[in-house]
């Protein structure tokens, strides 16, 4: 129960720091969950995040949902997503009733260029991070290499991305590697 | 009543919305139509709040519709009803990564699916910087829409970012606090 409660402060806190619609999330994650409380590792942050991408709902809910369920099983999910989203109802909410007008002041304009600009740092950070761990080969700088090309300039689906990667992924290191040995 | 329907709208949206919380936004357009709950004046509304809000927009979106459509009841409902399908699914593929976790053929896929992974991270966060770094209003020479501000801030911030091992927050509340003082 002491556990459920630390997770689900976690998720919370983690679903305040979340601007910029989930990207920063990233490198909170690697931060407090990786590297602060241990609940997952680095690796299984990008499956999840892979997974996320190809299954439905929102990648943010279905990471924290992921990482729960790793730490206590199926409470831990649900306690770790109730964690995540809570602090979305209770600010939404209060803007929706008093302040509608909200996004249009000039002070929250200019906070969130900077904002902004802050997550572009995080990102950045984050993707460093976790490069070093997931690009491991020659094959793995051009899988990387192909996919980002292919997400920032077509219009190719990231479900398609996902799933192509994972089939290469099987026959690159898995058939291939049968045959050698 | 109303509750019953805007839980099924918002199950129905958690259930077929694949790739983030932008992909909601076909949804909600459908329902602004088929229900007339809210308006198209109020999504475009509720993408500024998202935007401006922390928490994920998919998430956001759906409180702020609840909310409009029946209140704090409402709110909770729709962002509950959006959450549960991606719960269930999380938890089986939870479920089955456990039991395959030694399989050599899950390993090899996920070793393909690492990099490929960060490759879309990176693609996010292009789409990002073009909101950061290009004016929007610059015409066609490139090198005058480049917003040298806020590069030199990105810089400076990551450089910090990378020697103290702050907690994010730190950096982006002084992110925002900067871009109040100089009017980013």
């Amino acid at each position: 129960m002491k556990d459920l409660w630390k997770l689900y402060r976690v998720f919370f806190s983690i679903g305040i720091c979340t601007f910029g619609g989930g990207y920063a999330m990233l490198s909170l994650l690697q931060r407090v969950i990786v590297e602060k409380y241990h609940w997952a590792s680095e690796e299984e942050l990008m499956d999840y995040y892979a997974i996320g991408q190809c299954t439905p709902g929102i990648i943010a809910l279905n990471t924290s949902t992921f990482i729960g369920y790793k730490y206590k099983k199926l409470p831990g999910a649900i306690v770790a997503t109730l964690g995540f989203l809570s602090p979305s109802l209770i600010i939404i909410v209060l803007i929706a009733a008093f302040l509608q007008n909200y996004a249009s002041f000039p002070l929250v304009k200019h906070a969130f260029a900077g904002v902004r600009i802050c997550v572009c740092a995080l990102i950045l950070d984050a993707v460093l991070k976790l490069g070093k761990k997931s690009i491991t080969d020659k094959i793995g700088i051009a899988i990387f290499l192909i996919i980002g090309a292919l997400a920032v300039f077509t219009n190719v689906s990231t479900i398609a991305l996902v799933v192509v990667s994972g089939i290469a992924g099987y026959v690159i290191y898995y058939v291939r590697g049968r045959k050698q040995a | 009543m109303i509750l019953l329907q805007l839980m099924f709208e918002f199950c129905k949206t958690g259930l077929f919305a694949v790739g983030g919380g932008l992909a909601t936004l076909p949804f909600l357009y459908e329902m602004a139509e088929k229900t007339g709950w809210f308006t198209n004046q109020d999504i475009l509304n509720l993408i500024a709040i998202s935007e401006s809000t922390p928490g994920a927009i998919g998430i956001n979106m759906s409180t702020y519709v609840g909310f409009l459509t029946s209140g704090v009841p409402g709110a909770i409902c729709a962002t509950l009803a959006l959450a549960a399908p991606s719960v269930v699914i999380i938890v089986l593929i939870a479920k089955c990564m456990e039991q395959f976790k030694n399989s050599p053929i899950v390993s090899a896929i996920f070793h393909g699916l690492r990099p490929a992974s960060t490759g879309l991270i990176v693609a996010a966060g292009l789409s990002v910087a073009q909101m950061a770094f290009l004016k929007s209003d610059a015409g066609t020479n490139i090198l005058s829409a480049i917003n040298l501000p806020a590069i030199g801030l990105a810089v400076v911030l990551f450089v910090l970012l990378r020697k103290f091992k702050l907690h994010p927050i730190a950096y982006i509340g002084a992110a925002a606090v900067i871009g109040c003082i100089f009017q980013l």
